[in-house]
């Protein structure tokens, strides 16, 4: 038995003005994308191209940070290398526990108080202040005082990262649905409980992913340092006294340079620099995953 | 050590409470147990907004107790402050008086935590913690203090079986809580707040969002569950109300033409087959009858 024939239904997007400005906005939106990935593809092609040379085991390992005139292969980054993760290292540990604590007053104990409004609308200001300014402020009350430092550097880089950290965390925290906040009072759990251990652990992940953005922001800053911790070419084991180096002041110092070598090291550092920030990221998404397995 | 299983049928065996035997001269006659909650003429505020308004009634020791009604008519509201969950809304009030075993829910000194401890809650729509099944049926007796891995292992055990869950999950209790069906979450929900051994437990529709044979396993782990605790359970299905409810509690809306604001009260409260078969007022009548709501 067949069914009785029927002409098949065309289901086609009629052609005409509607099909005309999909096809616009479609050519729109993969051009910007392409236009996107420019820069960045030819940055990292250029550092790759101009700084991949400069890369040896003695680069990465070795110092002091030789003169300006001294050509690429002796000395080594080292300094700088050592000084860009204490120095952000410890702009980490000041920071990030700060604005954890601050995101999780501001949302979960602060609500619509004037307190809470204030530190939302002050770090909304701070995330607006140039970074050669926080450098300044820094110069104004510690090394004018204490001279210069890792641990000034580190201060300024702090004042950069604090807002970001308040904010991508209280955003994190903003997602936690309050079914589970009210699930766990349900319970009988006490409000600091509720915090510990449901809504910090259920946003924890994109907790670290913010906190960890934020450093890999901050590694890149020179002018904040600049005015911190000055810069020298031999490694300053002691972060908290005596002028320091970092991989981004180094680049700004060497790549002004008129010398072969000091931009061939300025092109080096910059590669290390983008590896590290890499390296991070990644870290960044392996802690996530981890954190957030049972979230699914 | 008696096993936890073993714990289960022994309490199933025992005889049914009194308030629970309805006697055959008269069908409406529901002889009353210890009362658990004693509510006074409550009203219940958000801001100067009048959500509830007049409620009394007293709930009974091992009886399940639905309230029922149209959307808005504050059903939920009274179920919150029975455990003082309306307080984590910041402009929420009560006003009257609410005795939980004699002793008043909103007197000074009353800590919102201690009646939550004793008073516990499902909610509307499943709400599993992002942590393993163990870990969310550990949760409360952890809180309460409870580390020993052999003690939590058996509340565990005994928590997801009571709450019918047990068979299904066995295998996988290290693996998410969310990764469960919906009706699975639920019964989670069930076994998480059982297993810190509530006085009363708060149900505000919790079949709502499941399919008839999930509501099914429910409302027989509600029967299974009522000779150990007393439940209080919010519904918009009336045919759940009559399946498992020994009294029943019919609230509706006051609309105030003046401002436009609809305020809800308690109607009509009484033994459920009462309420379904001869209610007293004419709002109940309509409403069970199906002709209005």
């Amino acid at each position: 038995m067949t069914a009785t024939e029927q002409p098949a239904v065309d289901l086609r997007e009629p052609a005409g003005w509607r099909r005309t400005k999909n096809q616009i906005a479609t050519t729109l939106m993969a051009l910007s994308f392409v236009i996107v990935l420019i820069p960045l593809g030819f940055v990292l092609f250029t550092v790759i191209a101009k700084g991949a040379s400069a890369i040896s085991w003695s680069f990465l390992t070795g110092g002091p940070i030789p003169p300006n005139v001294v050509p690429i292969g002796i000395g080594g980054m080292w300094p700088a290398i050592y000084g860009t993760l204490v120095i952000t290292g410890l702009a980490a540990v000041i920071a990030v526990p700060l604005g954890v604590l601050g995101a999780i007053y501001v949302n979960e104990y602060g609500g619509r108080g004037p307190l809470a409004q204030v530190v939302r609308f002050m770090s909304d200001v701070m995330t607006g202040v140039p970074s050669i300014v926080m450098g300044l402020f820094i110069f104004s009350i510690w090394v004018l005082h204490f001279g210069y430092s890792g641990l000034a550097g580190a201060f300024a880089l702090a004042c950069l990262m604090l807002p970001v950290v308040i904010r991508s965390s209280e955003e994190m925290l903003k997602l936690v649905p309050d079914p589970l906040r009210e699930a766990s009072y349900a319970l009988g759990a006490t409000k600091s409980r509720v915090t510990l251990t449901v809504v910090l652990p259920a946003a924890i992940g994109g907790i670290v992913s913010g906190a960890l953005l934020a450093i890999a922001r901050a590694a890149g800053e020179t002018a904040p340092l600049l005015f911190t911790i000055l810069t020298v070419t031999a490694t300053n084991a002691n972060v908290f006294k005596g002028a320091n180096t970092a991989l981004s002041t180094q680049i700004f110092t060497n790549a002004t340079q008129p010398y072969l070598g000091a931009q061939a090291r300025a092109w080096g550092a910059a590669l290390t620099l983008i590896a590290i920030a890499f390296i991070l990221m990644i870290v960044a998404r392996m802690v996530t995953a981890r954190f957030t397995r049972y979230s699914r | 050590m008696d096993s936890p299983e073993q714990n289960v049928v022994a309490s199933a065996q025992l005889p049914k409470p009194a308030a629970l035997q309805h006697t055959a001269q008269d069908a409406f006659a529901t002889s009353t147990g210890t009362p658990i909650f004693d509510a006074k003429g409550i009203s219940i505020y958000y801001g100067s907004f009048k959500a509830v308004t007049n409620v009394s009634l007293t709930i009974y020791e091992n009886e399940i107790t639905a309230f029922i009604g149209p959307s808005g008519c504050g059903k939920t509201t009274v179920l919150r402050t029975l455990n003082r969950l309306n307080d984590l809304i910041p402009e929420a009030r009560v006003e009257g008086e609410v005795d939980y075993r004699g002793a008043n829910l909103y007197g000074s000194g009353v800590s919102p935590i201690a009646v939550r401890r004793r008073i516990g809650m499902v909610f509307q729509k499943p709400n599993p913690f992002p942590k393993s099944i163990y870990d969310n049926v550990a949760y409360g007796p952890r809180i309460n203090g409870i580390r020993n891995k052999g003690k939590l292992d058996e509340i565990v055990e005994r928590s997801l079986r009571q709450a019918a869950l047990w068979d299904e999950v066995k295998n996988r209790l290290n693996k998410s809580g969310l990764g469960l069906s919906g009706g699975q979450a639920q019964r989670l929900c069930i076994a998480r707040t059982l297993a810190v051994e509530p006085d009363v437990v708060l149900m505000d529709e919790p079949a709502s969002a499941l399919d008839p044979i999930a509501t099914g396993k429910i409302e027989d782990l509600m029967h299974e569950i009522k000779s150990q605790y007393t439940i209080v359970i919010v519904t918009h299905n009336m045919q759940q109300a009559t399946r498992v409810s020994d009294r029943t509690a019919f609230y509706s809306v006051l609309v105030n033409p003046d401002s436009d604001t609809r305020t809800g009260t308690l109607v009509e409260y009484g033994p459920t087959q009462q309420i379904f078969e001869d209610p007293q007022d004419p709002r109940t009548q309509a409403y069970v009858t199906g002709r209005m709501g």
